[in-house]
């Protein structure tokens, strides 16, 4: 079987359009959420219950949960509560492109808060003895201490779960949202040729993957060359 | 409180955990088929099991089931009128459901169970050898009950993100719990009283499948210790 080449060739406009946001929700649900999951993951290690447990409740439901009901609450769910709809924020609410930011950044933030719960808590005894030794105070051990080791530890995991929020931002266009998914899906309303149509996203899903994969084993090479296997 | 809906979306909720275990069914087969060919020293079995893995593991849930739905509609139907068949063939969303996330998730389980495969150590299976047993024995009474213990947590995990990944189905017309809360939610005007009871549903069936699973863990990890730190 052949695909239609010159036909795709023609429709790149549209899926570099969706390549666009796609690439626009991706960083913009990533950071928020890991702006959320660095406080999570701190509660989530808490030796106080009330820390700890909400941290644990939130991220157990949110990944136990799939992520299109998520966004379905979000999107469709709240336009049914009159003060939503009477709020100042149902501007921002009633958009497409928010509410997934916001359901992406909410699921993403309770899996990166679960990594860097897992990294704290395998910070090496001796890290914090030394800390506790040259005086430092609790304030100053997680800030200079624990957070920037954990981080750096958590890099490899966290590498997957950008590639997991790459593949998820495809929901975004079942809320009418035109990302490559979605632009697949309008070529495919134009001109019915499914193969041609999601054979091309995947494609560049494939791209994408490829190129943040290396890209993470750049910031890894950065980041944690203290770990790296000894050279001789 | 769900105006009569309850138990058309507790239909719904059979229908996804039907097609949930179906799917995961037919993951276990092509994953073992390909841990298998990745495992084998046959490159021309080597290397389409690593394509499989690679490829499948880089493209969007959402378009593999967009792909296999549409296209394979597309398929059947020119293979029909090239048979003589004139009617137009509807393809059932639901053994396209199983089909795409058991093609998905076979590529997920293969990478598991070639892992957990490498991490038996060699000396039993020649030791199995050493006692006479073909390589069919040696794998069924030596590898793979092994392979159950090593295999569970990342089965565990695929089998938590397959349940999930169900929802989508629903896309191509499945009327699955998520199908028909939507309806329910267009014809009352409450969508989020009924998305909130399909997110409680799938909760119950992460958090009952995390309990099962444990349990069996329990049952094939008797006789070793984990490293206390």
């Amino acid at each position: 079987m052949t695909l239609d080449y010159p036909l795709i060739w023609q429709n790149l406009p549209l899926y570099l359009n969706g390549i666009a946001l796609t690439l626009k929700v991706l960083l913009i649900s990533l950071a928020c959420g890991l702006a959320l999951a660095i406080p999570l993951g701190l509660m989530r290690v808490s030796r106080a219950c009330l820390l700890r447990y909400p941290a644990w409740l939130y991220t157990y439901v949110i990944r136990g949960t799939p992520m299109l009901v998520q966004l379905f609450l979000i999107y469709y769910g709240l336009a049914q509560f009159e003060a939503v709809r009477q709020s100042p924020l149902w501007p921002y609410l009633s958009s497409a492109t928010f509410c997934t930011c916001l359901a992406f950044a909410i699921n993403t933030s309770a899996y990166s808060a679960e990594l860097l719960a897992g990294s704290l808590r395998a910070t090496p005894r001796g890290e914090v003895e030394a800390a506790r030794a040259m005086g430092m105070s609790r304030l100053t051990l997680y800030r200079r201490i624990l957070l920037p080791s954990a981080l750096r530890r958590t890099l490899p995991q966290y590498g997957n779960e950008v590639l997991m929020m790459l593949q998820t931002t495809s929901l975004a266009s079942i809320v009418t949202l035109v990302d490559i998914t979605g632009a697949a899906k309008t070529f495919n309303a134009r001109y019915y040729l499914p193969f041609e149509a999601f054979i091309t996203a995947g494609l560049i899903y494939l791209v994408l993957t490829f190129l943040l994969v290396r890209l993470f084993k750049l910031a890894e090479r950065h980041w944690l060359a203290y770990l790296a296997p000894r050279k001789h | 409180m769900l105006h009569g809906y309850g138990s058309s979306i507790l239909d719904g909720a059979w229908l996804s955990i039907h097609l949930a275990l179906l799917a995961m069914a037919l993951a276990i087969g092509l994953g073992l088929f390909g841990a298998a060919c990745r495992l084998s020293p046959l490159k021309w079995l080597a290397v389409p099991g690593e394509v499989y893995t690679t490829v499948v593991r880089g493209i969007p849930d959402l378009v593999l089931i967009l792909l296999v739905f549409y296209g394979g509609q597309d398929l059947v139907n020119r293979l029909a009128l090239a048979l003589g068949y004139e009617q137009y063939i509807d393809i059932n969303p639901f053994v396209a459901g199983v089909c795409t996330l058991g093609f998905i998730f076979g590529a997920y389980l293969s990478e598991t169970f070639r892992g957990a495969f490498l991490a038996i150590p060699k000396g039993q299976a020649e030791a199995g050898m050493a006692y006479g047993m073909s390589a069919l024995q040696v794998f069924v009474r030596i590898s793979l009950p092994q392979m159950v213990r090593l295999a569970l947590p990342g089965f565990t995990n695929n089998w938590l993100v397959l349940t999930k990944s169900t929802a989508l189905i629903s896309v191509i017309g499945l009327q699955d719990m998520m199908f028909k809360a939507k309806n329910a939610a267009d014809a009352t005007h409450q969508p989020f009283t009924f998305f909130l009871a399909v997110a409680a549903l799938y909760l119950l069936l992460t958090s009952a499948s995390l309990l099962l699973l444990r349990g069996v863990e329990k049952r094939y990890s008797v006789g070793f210790k984990a490293a206390e730190l």
